[in-house]
């Protein structure tokens, strides 16, 4: 598996290893989200008394936040086609882009939760509400980490270049990327959605 | 806070025991200070990335906590071996039987077999080590750190005293207000990612590092186990993620998962409980499993009858694992077809068990026995654990289980499938790869002592306590009365207990006097084995092998050996690359320690500054493009010469 037509990515025993290793690690994250999801449908209709999702999503904001997240998935397969093609330069533009998306939606998220806390929504409010702040937190937790990781992979590329490593690395961190969004989508889905409707 | 509510004070022994860990780190200090060992232990154990020296660590702070665990154990006995009796009051009896539960499953049972699995898998592959060399130390260091943080309790700040299942609502805020509860949820938390991550590094390990040749079907048994149980590790950890942290919003925070009041719901804690814990009870007894049967097949000079039918039985264990969780709580408000449904499931674990425990049998039969105590250990599960195996199918029974539902009957099972199933398969494990970790074995005289103490001290502690169940006798009681007629039986219990801990101690004394005086000259197979890593020197050098072996089929080494195939050609020696120690494992460690020891006590703002040593490590690691070393060619043919005699 060490011929010129593999990627650059999965040219050494080491990195082909990181790669399914990250596989499995996101299969774990899966059984996390999962039950997060799961919980929240159990709680989803214990509101105690407060308020429910459909008083206060505005789902406006929420779409808003689903189109950068998904935009910045598409950038990071940018920056991997560029990685690919080995051009240092458009790599680290997509890549920033990719990252100024992230801080975007984070951005977006973290001014909706003040909205609902305003609304008297707050984590302590009910059932529904630790459910849903929780599954919500722990995503949004994950693009913070994720937007803190790859900007020290970009340090990593920009002084290192693309070689076996930094591109394993940062193909990695990509497989990371993608999964967030697809996480997002069950959350746009499953929360926002469903939540409307009632 | 004030000092005397950080620290436990008011009873004697707590007393006695602060004193004792005080004096005890003190003079370790010292120790190491005078025998100018730092050095030596940051170089060649706090920073090891080796998997056979981290697998020695595991299995020494198992045998720590089976210390702590047992004595835990043994105060309880103390309690209930008459009727009402004074020894401990019921909040003291509360906390022991939690942190002995917790310690006994997470950091006794868990380290031991993941230790086992440590030394013993990339040497039965052929590997150089694991996957992720770094990520296995970080594993260790964090289940230390979650070991420690959880042993500390029961002297700064209180124990978690709600049983080791931590049942809401008596885990919450509302009716444990202490710290103590705050424990289980953050330590349980660190020991746990340090598990999934252990879990994650064997299955790409076991997939992707072995030797040319060994396809899935020529795999070594105790390696299949060891694979399986990385995946329900994989699978089930994440849900025990989830649930702790739940527990810790709802106590730090005043969320409410599990408070009725607000609309939280207590039974989503014992759903997702158990969703992770009955697979941890498969991720513990599954690798032990595979143990016996290379101990068996070792000693009866057989190769292992129906090695495809126990593959196909882990694996098949392995799922039905997942879908029998609500078998703990039947008397908790389930439907009648609920009940029936997770009967039936349970039910059916006891077919690919049953497979196994006839696959054993029959590799004895006809065999030639050689009855050495790991062999011992082996041959005394079977029936031990068959008890334990058909008292579960009573307790599977949905409409039975109501009439001994949380009785000692429940306890004297699983104690009965725990200790012959994990307990008895560690010790088999040692005396069987002792001299494959030390160069020397076991002695094997004051191992039968240690085999015949313990198993006869373990039925006579449990087996009684089937029968006070029966009666009626509630788990978790501290006291009782004389009317009851349960003094009797639970004194002899008492009396069994402390049979099993001479047990224990003629272990520790086999431990030292081996140490000192076993003879060094074992060669490199002492038992005659039949797997890969009976091919390389006893104790295994640091790169395991200094040629990788190509393997033909099952037991390749056992037939290359009647063949004569063995040995090493000069010219086949090729320098090795190794991966290099690091720090960050154990710095994170300590990081995740002191970050979770101020969560406990809910001091946000020294746990937010503190926090930044995780980052520095994280940030440390990124950045570190070491890319280990090579050993040379004519170290290794020195190395190998020592053992080998003259090379080809």
């Amino acid at each position: 598996m060490t011929q010129a037509n593999t990627p650059l990515e999965y040219r050494s025993q080491q990195s082909q290893m990181n790669i399914l290793g990250f596989w499995i690690f996101l299969g774990a994250e899966i059984v996390l989200f999962s039950t997060l999801f799961a919980s929240y449908f159990v709680l989803e209709h214990n509101t105690a008394g407060g308020p429910a999702g459909h008083d206060i999503f505005i789902l406006k904001d929420v779409l808003i936040e689903t189109f950068l997240l998904l935009t910045s998935s598409f950038t990071a397969g940018l920056a991997i086609h560029f990685m690919r093609n080995n051009a240092k330069n458009d790599m680290i533009v997509w890549t920033i882009v990719t990252l100024l998306l992230g801080a975007g939606f984070l951005y977006m998220e973290i001014n909706e939760f003040i909205h609902y806390v305003h609304e008297g929504a707050t984590i302590q409010t009910s059932g529904f509400t630790a459910g849903f702040f929780t599954l919500l937190g722990t995503h949004g937790a994950h693009v913070t980490f994720g937007i803190i990781w790859i900007s020290l992979l970009l340090v990593q590329i920009f002084r290192r270049g693309i070689t076996e490593k930094t591109s394993s690395k940062f193909f990695i961190a990509s497989l990371y990327w993608h999964f967030l969004d697809v996480v997002w989508i069950f959350i746009f889905t499953f929360v926002y959605l469903k939540g409307m409707v009632g | 806070m004030s000092l005397d509510e950080f620290f436990v004070t008011g009873d004697p022994m707590i007393l006695a025991s602060q004193i004792a860990i005080g004096l005890t780190m003190v003079g370790l200090i010292a120790l190491i200070t005078y025998l100018k060992k730092w050095k030596w232990l940051w170089t060649e154990w706090f920073t090891t990335v080796d998997h056979k020296k981290i697998g020695i660590m595991y299995i020494l702070a198992g045998v720590l906590m089976f210390f702590r665990g047992g004595v835990d154990g043994l105060l309880m006995k103390a309690q209930t071996s008459r009727p009402e009796l004074g020894f401990l009051d019921a909040q003291h009896y509360d906390e022991i039987f939690t942190t002995h539960g917790v310690i006994m499953i997470l950091f006794m049972a868990m380290p031991m077999l993941i230790g086992i699995m440590n030394v013993v898998v990339p040497l039965q592959i052929g590997a150089r080590d694991v996957a992720f060399p770094k990520l296995n130390a970080l594993s260790f260091w964090l289940f230390f750190a979650g070991a420690m943080l959880f042993n500390v309790s029961f002297v700064i700040g209180g124990s978690p005293d709600a049983g080791w299942t931590s049942y809401f609502p008596l885990a919450g805020k509302e009716f444990t207000p202490g710290v103590g509860n705050n424990y289980y949820a953050i330590a349980l938390q660190i020991a746990g990612i340090g598990t999934l991550a252990t879990g994650i590094n064997f299955v790409v390990t076991i997939i992707k590092m072995r030797a040319p040749g060994m396809s899935w079907m020529k795999m070594p048994i105790f390696t299949w186990t060891s694979l399986v149980t990385s995946i329900i590790i994989v699978a089930a950890f994440p849900i025990f993620t989830v649930a702790l942290a739940y527990m810790s919003l709802d106590r730090l925070f005043g969320t409410h998962f599990f408070t009725v009041a607000a609309g939280g719901d207590p039974m989503l804690w014992l759903n997702l409980f158990w969703l992770w814990g009955h697979p941890e009870v498969y991720i513990v007894v599954l690798p032990a499993f595979g143990m016996f049967s290379e101990v068996i097949a070792t000693f009866a000079r057989k190769n292992l009858y129906g090695y495809k039918s126990m593959v196909f039985a882990v694996a098949g264990i392995a799922f039905l694992s997942m879908l029998v969780w609500v078998h703990h709580f039947y008397t908790m408000g389930n439907s009648a077809a609920v009940n029936s449904i997770f009967s039936l499931t349970t039910m059916m674990i006891a077919i690919p068990t049953g497979v196994k425990i006839f696959n054993w049998l029959f590799t004895l039969r006809k065999g030639r026995i050689e009855f050495s105590t790991s062999m011992l250990w082996a041959l005394a599960f079977i029936p031990c654990f068959t008890i334990g195996g058909v008292t579960g199918v009573m307790l599977a029974m949905a409409a039975a289980d109501y009439q001994y539902h949380n009785t000692m009957f429940l306890v004297a099972h699983f104690h009965y499938v725990l200790i012959p199933g994990v307990v008895f398969a560690v010790f088999a494990a040692l005396y069987y790869w002792w001299p494959k970790m030390f160069g020397f074995k076991l002695n094997e005289k004051i191992g039968k002592w240690h085999f015949w103490l313990f198993v006869i001290g373990f039925n006579f502690t449990f087996m009684p306590m089937f029968f006070v169940g029966l009666d009626g006798m509630s788990r978790r009681m501290y006291t009782y009365s004389e009317s009851t007629g349960w003094g009797a039986w639970l004194g002899f219990s008492a009396v069994g207990s402390l049979i099993m801990a001479a047990g224990f101690a003629a272990l520790c004394y086999n431990i030292y006097w081996s140490f000192r005086y076993a003879s060094r000259d074992v060669g490199s197979d002492p038992w005659n084995g039949r797997t890969l890593e009976w091919a390389t020197a006893s104790p295994a050098p640091h790169y395991n092998f200094a040629v990788v072996p190509e393997v033909e089929k099952l037991d390749d080494f056992w037939y290359k050996k009647k063949e004569g195939k063995l040995g090493l050609k000069k010219s086949d020696l090729k320098s090795v690359h190794m991966p290099s120690n690091s720090w960050t494992p154990v710095f994170l460690g300590v990081a995740f320690g002191i970050v979770g020891f101020f969560l406990v006590f809910e001091w946000f703002t020294l746990a937010i500054i503190s926090s930044v040593l995780i980052v520095i490590g994280l940030v440390a690691n990124s950045f570190d493009y070491d890319d280990g070393y090579h050993i040379p060619v004519d170290e290794l043919e020195k190395e190998e010469r020592e053992w080998r005699g003259e090379l080809k």
